[in-house]
C-alpha cells in the first residue's frame, strides 16, 4: 500500500517513493527527504519542534499529511539558507545566547522569520504570542525575545 | 490507502461517494495526531483543506449571517473583518492550539472532530449556527445544537460532509471564556460562550467541556430574559448570582487528569456570572 | 623567535560570554542529534511495555512476531547474555522484565525491523499473559512493610539525622505538611541512539544521547557479557537532558538487537514512551516542624520525608540523602531530628532531576520559614536575614561550610532588584497580561497581587564518598588546541567553557573539542551541576600541564630555567627579554597532556546521619511576583528576580541561560507541571496534557550574578545549574500565598487548591 506523489520542497521537487500514505509530512521531509532540520518532539502539535512554512504560513509539520500537501510551495530551515551563510535571525539566535540544546530552535527559526515577515517591529507580548507555540524547555526563553527583537531593531536601523 | 486531494467539492464529493467510510482530513490539527499516535487507522483520506468552496466565506448583510467555509481556519476567524462580525467565535479562535495549530484548524474540522472541549463549538451552539451537510446524494441542513450526539460522535453520514456553517452576526455583546491551566496551547478545563440578542432582548449561554456535548443552558437564559434590561445594559447582583447558579446547575462534568467536577462547576459559574456581568455593566 | 612585544588579542576567554560553537550548526539544522543518525543497512528497533504496573508474566508468545515480514530480532530477558540487570548505584532494574513487571511501561521485549510500522506491528503481535496483581502505590504502605514488590524490599533507603539538642522545644513552633508532585524533565530531544556491531558481534558501537558515556559503558558492557574496551560510545546530540539520561534507558535494548541482527539498529522513543522510558523527579511527602526563638532564630528542625522512588532504585538513596541534608535550608541550625525513606512502589522510577532532592527538601523549608515569619511577626525577608548561613556554619550533618556563602547578599540584592514597572494587566490592558490570558476569564478587577521569597543552598557534585573525578586532554599543536573529553554537552555549554580555558591559559585563538566519546577517561556526569567546576578543573590542569611544557620547552631553547620563563597571554618571557608566542614555539611541534581532576574526599553518613558527605554549596534567592485570579485559581507568574552565587561568571551569557531556563522549570513545578498517576497508571503522558511553560507563561526574570571567587574551586566557579530551579517554585507558592491568603502547601499548585 505504497503511492508516490512530488513534494515541492525549498524550491525543488522532490519525488517521494513507496511511502506509506499516512505518514506525515515531518517523517517524510526526514526519514525520506533527509533533510533533518524539523524535529520531532511531541508528534502532535504541542511544541512547534517540527514548524515549517506550508504556502508562506508557519504549521507543524507532523500534522500535515505529506500526501496531502502535493502541490504547496513547502520551505524547511534548510530553505532558508545555505549552511555556514546563516540568515540574521539565525544569526542573532547564536549571538543572544538563544540557543542551548538547540531541539527546538529550527523550529523557532521558521517561526521568527514568519513572525518578523508579518510585523516588522513586535512588541514584547506580540513576540510570546507569537511564538507560544513553540516550547523550549532550556532556554527560559528571555534570550529568544531578546534574539527576535535584536533582529527586528537591526532591520528598523537598515530600513530607515 | 489512498489519498484524494480533491480541489474541487465536486471532487472531495465524488471521492467520498466511492469511499464513504474514508477519512475526511481538513486541517489535519486532530486527525493527524490519531494517525501519529496510531489511534487511528485509515486506508483511504479525502482532504478537502484546499476546495475553494470550503475556503471562502460570505456575510450576507440583509439577513446579517456569516456563511464560514467548513474549511476556513481559526487565523482567519480570529482576524477582522470576520473577527469584526463574529467577536466570540474570533474570541475562542484565538485560544484555539497555538499560532501553528490555527494557521491550519478550521471551523468545521472543529466541529466535526465534535469534542467536548471544541472551543468554537461553544460559540457556535450561543449562537444557534446552522451547519450546512453536503453528499453526493443532496444537501442538508442541522442545527449546531443537533449536530454533535456524544463525545466524539456527530450526526455526519457516511460519505458526508460539512460544507459550511451559518452564523448570525452579532446583534449585542457577545463574549467567550476559557479556563485552562496554562496562558497558550490548553485544552479547555472549562470554557463558555454569552450572546445577547438586543432586538430580541434575549441572553445566550453555551458550556463546553462540562458534559459529553456542548451544552446550553436554558434555566439561565431565562431567568437573564426575564431580569436583565438587555437594552440599558443593566443586570442587578441578584440576577447575576442567580445566572451563574443556574449555569452551574446546567453542567454535567466529570473528574478527569484535566481537573475535577466540582471545579468544573465553579468555574462555570465564575465565568457564567463575569461574562452576563461584562455584558450587563450596569447594576 | 621576535624580540617585539606581541600581544595576541584572544577573544573568547574566561570571563567573556564566547559564543557556542555549536550554534549555527543548530540554527540552521545541521547538528546532528542523537535522532538524527542513521546507518547504512540500519534496522530500526521498538520496545514491548507492560501495560500493567503490576503483574506476574505467565508467559510470552513471540510467534506472532516473527511472521511479520521484515522482523528481524524478537529479544526478551532470555536473551540478554549478561547480567540481567543494570542500575546507577544498586543493579535491581532488569533489562526486560521475566517474571514480573513492576510498573505500566516496564520493558518486557524488544523488536528490530525494517521500518518503525513494521516494529509496530510485530510488537502488536507479541502475546504476554499476564497475571494482574494489585499494585502497590502509596509509599506509606511499602514504610508500614507491605508484602515486598522486589527481592531487595520496599525500602530504598531510611536515612536519619540527629543532632543537638533532641529535647529542644522553641518559644515558637511551627508545623506543616508538603507535598510535591511528580516533575518530568520533559527535554525535547527524545530519548535515541543508533548502535552498530562489530564484525562477527565482537562489540558494539553506540551513538547515544546521554549523561554520562562511562557509566552508561560500564552497564551495557555488563549486561552484553562483553568486555569493557568492547564497547564503544559517542555521544549523539543531545537534546536536553535535566537528570533523566544519567539512568539507562534504551542504551542495552540497541546494542542487544544490533548484536542479534548484525545490522546496525536505531531505537527512538515517542513523547508516551520517553514518559515511561526514563527516571522522573521523586514525588515527596515532607513533614516539617521547626523551633525557633521569639525573635525568629531557628533552633531546631524535626521533619520527616517520604520520597516515593517507584517501582527501582535508580539514585533514589543519594536524592533522599540530598533531601534530608538540606532539611534546614540555608540557615543556621544547630538541632535536628530528621527522618527520611525512599520506598519503591509499583509507580514510574524516579532518580535525577535537576535539583535532586533539594527542590523537595526546599520546597518545605521555605514553606517552614514563612509560617515562623508569620508566627514571629517577622517580614519574609527579616527571617530569612537574621538565620542566614555563613562561611563556617556547620549543616545538620555536623559538616563545615567551607564555601563561599553569600546568603545574606544574595537575598538583600534580590531584594534591591525592581519589582515589575507594570500594574496589574498592564498599561496596554492586553488580556494576555492577565492570569487566564487570551481565555478572557479574568478583568483587573479580579486579579490579586502577592510577592513570595524562596532561599536555597544546593551541594554541588557527587557525595557519600563517591570520587566523581573527570578526565580531559589538551593537544596543542601548530599554534592551535584541541581539547579531547568525555563530558557530556547536553546544552549546558560546556563545549563553550573548555576552549576558553584553552584560550585563557595559554593564550592561543584557536581551541576545538575533539567527538565526544569514551576513547579518553570518564568524566562524570553532566548532572549535580558539577561539570563547570569538575571537567572545568580537567581542562585547567590539562592546559596548565602543557603550558608548563611550552615553558620547559621556550627555556631549553633559551638556555634558562624554567623558572625564569614567563607565561602571559600566550606570551613567554625571558629574564633577558626575548619573547616567543606559544603559536611560534608550538610549529611543527606537539605538547600534550592529559589531566584527572578530583575533588577533596568526602564520607558517608553515620547513622545519625552525621558527616562531612558533600564536596561544595552554591547558594540562590529568589523573588516572585504573581497575579492571581482567586475565584478562578488562575495564576501568572509576572516575575522572578534572582541573585545568585556563582563564584565567578565564567561565560555570563551561559549564566544567565542557566538561570532563566531553571527558573521556567521551577516556574514550571510550582504552576502546572505533574505527571498524574492513577493506581499506578500514568493519565498524561503526553504534551497535551503535561503542559510545559511557553513564552505567554514565562515571567520577566531579574538576575545579577553574585560574584566572589570560590578559593575551592579551580576555575573560581561554581555550578550554576540547579539552584535556579530549587527556590524559585518556593518564592512562587509563597507568592500566590501572599496574593490569595490560601495555606497552599503543594505543588504543583491546581485551580482547584486555590479557588475551592
Amino acid at each position: 500500500m505504497s503511492e508516490q506523489y512530488t513534494l515541492r520542497v525549498n524550491g525543488a521537487d522532490r519525488p517521494v517513493q513507496d511511502a506509506w500514505v499516512g505518514e506525515s509530512l515531518l517523517y517524510v521531509l526526514r526519514e525520506r527527504l533527509g533533510l533533518l532540520a524539523a524535529k520531532g518532539a511531541c508528534e502532535q502539535g504541542e511544541c512547534g519542534s517540527c514548524s515549517v512554512l506550508v504556502d508562506g504560513e508557519v504549521v507543524c509539520s507532523c500534522l500535515v499529511l505529506a500526501a496531502s500537501a502535493v502541490g504547496q510551495e513547502i520551505t524547511t530551515v534548510e530553505g532558508l539558507a545555505e549552511p555556514g551563510a546563516p540568515t540574521d535571525v539565525q544569526q542573532a539566535y547564536v549571538d543572544a545566547g538563544a540557543v542551548q540544546c538547540g531541539f527546538c530552535t529550527p523550529g523557532l527559526i521558521m517561526a521568527t522569520h514568519a513572525l518578523l515577515e508579518r510585523t516588522a517591529a513586535p512588541s514584547e507580548l506580540e513576540i510570546r504570542e507569537a511564538l507560544s507555540g513553540n516550547v523550549c524547555r532550556c532556554t527560559g526563553y528571555g534570550r529568544i525575545i531578546e534574539a527576535v527583537q535584536q533582529v527586528a531593531a537591526r532591520r528598523g536601523e537598515a530600513g530607515r | 490507502m489512498s489519498v484524494v486531494v480533491a480541489d474541487s467539492l465536486e471532487q472531495a464529493l465524488d471521492a467520498l461517494a466511492a469511499a464513504p467510510h474514508a477519512t475526511v482530513l481538513a486541517g489535519g490539527t486532530d486527525v493527524m495526531v490519531e494517525l501519529n499516535l496510531g489511534h487511528r487507522r485509515t486506508d483511504a483520506v479525502v482532504a478537502v483543506a484546499r476546495v475553494p468552496e470550503l475556503c471562502s466565506w460570505t456575510y450576507d448583510a440583509r439577513r446579517a449571517t456569516v456563511r464560514l467555509g467548513a474549511a476556513v481556519r481559526y487565523a482567519e476567524i480570529h482576524a477582522d473583518p470576520l473577527a469584526a462580525w463574529l467577536p466570540a467565535l474570533a474570541q475562542a479562535g484565538r485560544t484555539v492550539g497555538s499560532p501553528q495549530i490555527r494557521a491550519a484548524a478550521t471551523v468545521g474540522g472543529n466541529l466535526a472532530t465534535s469534542s467536548p472541549a471544541g472551543d468554537g463549538i461553544t460559540v457556535l451552539a450561543a449562537l444557534d449556527a446552522t451547519v450546512h451537510l453536503v453528499s453526493s446524494a443532496g444537501r442538508r441542513d442541522v442545527p449546531v445544537g443537533q449536530f454533535t450526539v456524544g463525545p466524539k460522535r456527530n450526526v455526519l453520514a457516511p460519505g458526508e460532509l460539512i460544507e459550511a456553517i451559518t452564523v448570525p452576526v452579532a446583534r449585542g455583546w457577545q463574549g467567550f471564556s476559557k479556563v485552562g491551566v496554562r496562558n497558550a496551547m490548553v485544552i479547555a478545563t472549562a470554557n463558555a460562550c454569552l450572546a445577547v440578542d438586543e432586538p430580541a432582548g434575549s441572553v445566550a449561554l453555551a458550556l463546553g467541556s462540562v458534559g459529553p456535548v456542548i451544552l446550553r443552558c436554558p434555566e439561565a437564559e431565562a431567568i437573564a430574559a426575564a431580569q436583565c434590561d438587555v437594552a440599558a445594559r443593566r443586570a442587578s447582583p441578584a440576577t447575576v448570582a442567580a445566572f451563574a447558579e443556574a449555569a452551574m446547575a446546567a453542567a454535567r462534568p466529570i473528574d478527569d487528569h484535566r481537573s475535577t467536577a466540582a471545579y468544573r462547576r465553579h468555574a462555570v459559574r465564575v465565568m457564567a456570572g463575569r461574562l452576563l456581568r461584562r455584558a450587563m455593566p450596569h447594576e | 623567535m621576535t624580540d617585539v612585544t606581541v600581544r595576541p588579542v584572544v577573544d573568547g576567554r574566561l570571563g567573556t560570554s564566547a559564543l557556542r560553537p555549536d550554534g549555527l550548526a543548530k540554527t540552521q539544522g545541521t547538528f546532528a542529534f542523537s535522532g538524527d543518525l542513521s546507518a547504512d543497512g540500519m534496522l530500526w528497533g521498538a520496545t514491548l511495555r507492560s501495560p500493567h504496573p503490576f503483574a506476574r508474566i505467565r508467559s510470552i508468545d513471540l510467534s506472532g512476531a516473527w511472521q511479520i515480514a521484515g522482523v528481524a530480532a524478537v529479544v526478551t530477558a532470555d536473551d540478554v547474555p549478561g547480567k540481567p540487570t543494570y542500575g546507577l548505584i544498586s543493579a535491581d532494574q532488569p533489562v526486560f522484565a521475566r517474571d514480573v513487571v513492576r510498573y505500566a511501561g516496564e520493558p518486557v521485549a524488544a523488536v528490530a525491523g525494517d521500518h518503525p510500522e513494521t516494529c509496530r506491528r510485530a510488537l502488536a503481535a507479541i502475546r504476554v499473559d499476564y497475571e494482574v496483581l494489585t499494585p502497590l502505590v502509596d509509599p506509606e504502605l511499602a514504610i508500614a512493610g507491605a508484602e515486598p514488590i522486589h527481592p531487595d524490599g520496599n525500602i530504598l533507603r531510611h536515612q536519619r539525622i540527629v543532632r543537638g539538642d533532641q529535647d529542644l522545644v522553641g518559644e515558637v513552633v511551627v508545623e506543616g505538611t508538603y507535598e510535591i508532585g511528580m516533575q518530568d524533565q520533559a527535554f525535547l530531544g527524545l530519548e535515541a541512539a543508533l548502535a552498530i556491531p562489530d564484525p562477527g558481534g565482537a562489540g558494539v558501537e553506540l551513538f547515544v544521547a546521554t549523561q554520562w558515556l562511562h557509566e552508561d559503558l560500564g552497564q551495557i558492557a555488563a549486561c552484553l557479557d562483553l568486555p569493557a574496551d568492547r564497547v564503544r560510545l559517542t555521544l549523539g546530540g543531545v537534546g536536553g537532558a535535566f537528570g533523566a539520561r544519567e539512568d539507562i534507558s534504551l542504551q542495552v535494548h540497541t546494542c542487544l538487537l544490533a548484536l542479534r541482527t548484525g545490522r546496525p539498529v536505531r531505537i527512538a522513543y515517542s513523547r508516551e514512551e520517553s514518559f515511561y522510558g526514563h527516571v522522573h523527579r521523586h514525588p515527596a511527602r515532607i513533614w516539617m516542624r521547626h523551633h525557633a526563638t521569639r525573635d525568629g532564630r531557628l533552633q531546631r528542625v524535626e521533619a520527616r520525608f517520604v520520597l516515593d522512588g517507584g517501582a527501582y532504585a535508580s539514585t533514589s538513596s543519594a536524592v533522599l540523602v540530598n533531601a534530608i541534608t538540606h532539611a534546614q535550608g540555608p540557615y543556621v541550625c544547630d538541632s535536628a531530628t530528621v527522618e527520611g525513606f525512599a520506598t519503591r512502589t509499583n509507580n514510574l522510577p524516579c532518580g535525577a532531576m535537576r535539583g535532586f532532592g533539594v527542590v523537595q527538601a526546599c520546597f518545605a523549608h521555605e514553606g517552614q520559614m514563612d509560617r515562623l515569619a508569620e508566627a514571629c511577626g517577622l517580614d519574609p525577608v527579616e527571617i530569612r536575614l537574621r538565620n542566614a548561613m555563613r562561611t563556617g556554619d556547620r549543616l545538620i550533618t555536623g559538616q563545615v561550610i567551607a564555601d563561599v556563602a553569600p546568603v545574606a547578599e544574595c537575598i538583600r540584592a534580590t531584594a534591591a532588584l525592581p519589582l515589575p514597572d507594570e500594574p496589574v494587566g498592564g498599561r496596554d490592558g492586553d488580556p494576555l497580561r492577565l492570569p487566564g490570558g487570551a481565555g478572557l476569564t479574568a478583568d483587573v478587577g479580579h486579579i490579586r497581587r502577592g510577592i513570595g521569597w524562596g532561599v536555597s543552598i544546593k551541594n554541588l557534585m557527587y557525595s557519600e564518598g563517591f570520587d566523581d573525578f573527570s578526565t580531559a586532554r589538551c593537544r596543542l599543536a601548530d599554534g592551535s588546541v584541541t581539547l579531547k573529553f568525555a563530558t557530556a554537552e547536553v546544552g549546558q555549554g560546556f563545549v563553550t567553557l573548555a576552549p576558553q580555558i584553552a584560550r585563557t591559559v595559554l593564550g592561543v585563538e584557536r581551541a576545538v573539542c575533539e567527538p565526544i566519546d569514551t576513547t579518553i577517561g570518564s568524566a562524570g556526569s553532566t548532572s549535580a551541576s558539577r561539570q563547570t567546576w569538575m571537567s572545568g578543573g580537567a581542562v585547567l590542569g590539562a592546559c596548565r600541564a602543557v603550558a608548563e611544557q611550552v615553558v620547559a620547552h621556550a627555556a631549553q631553547s633559551w638556555g634558562v630555567s624554567t623558572a625564569e620563563v614567563e607565561l602571559v597571554d600566550g606570551v613567554l618571557t625571558s629574564p633577558d627579554g626575548r619573547q616567543a608566542t606559544v603559536g611560534e614555539l608550538s610549529a611543527g611541534r606537539v605538547f600534550e597532556a592529559t589531566f584527572e581532576h578530583h575533588h577533596p574526599p568526602t564520607e558517608d553518613l553515620d547513622e545519625d546521619g552525621q558527616g562531612n558527605c558533600h564536596t561544595a554549596f552554591a547558594f540562590v534567592a529568589h523573588r516572585a511576583v504573581v497575579d492571581v485570579d482567586v475565584e478562578l485559581g488562575l495564576v501568572k507568574v509576572v516575575q522572578i528576580a534572582t541573585a545568585q552565587d556563582v563564584g565567578r561568571a565564567l561565560n555570563p551569557l551561559s549564566v544567565r541561560g542557566q538561570i532563566e531556563g531553571g527558573i521556567a522549570q521551577g516556574v514550571g513545578l510550582a504552576v502546572m507541571e505533574e505527571i498524574v498517576q492513577t493506581d499506578g497508571r500514568v493519565r498524561n503522558a503526553s504534551f497535551t496534557d503535561y503542559l510545559l511553560p511557553t513564552m505567554l507563561d514565562m515571567p520577566e526574570v531579574v538576575a545579577e550574578l553574585i560574584e566572589i571567587p570560590e578559593p575551592r574551586s579551580p576555575l573560581g566557579a561554581k555550578g550554576v545549574g540547579e539552584p535556579p530551579c530549587i527556590s524559585s517554585t518556593p518564592a512562587v507558592l509563597a507568592a500566590i500565598r501572599d496574593a490569595t491568603g490560601k495555606d497552599l502547601r503543594r505543588v504543583p499548585v491546581r485551580p482547584f487548591d486555590i479557588a475551592l
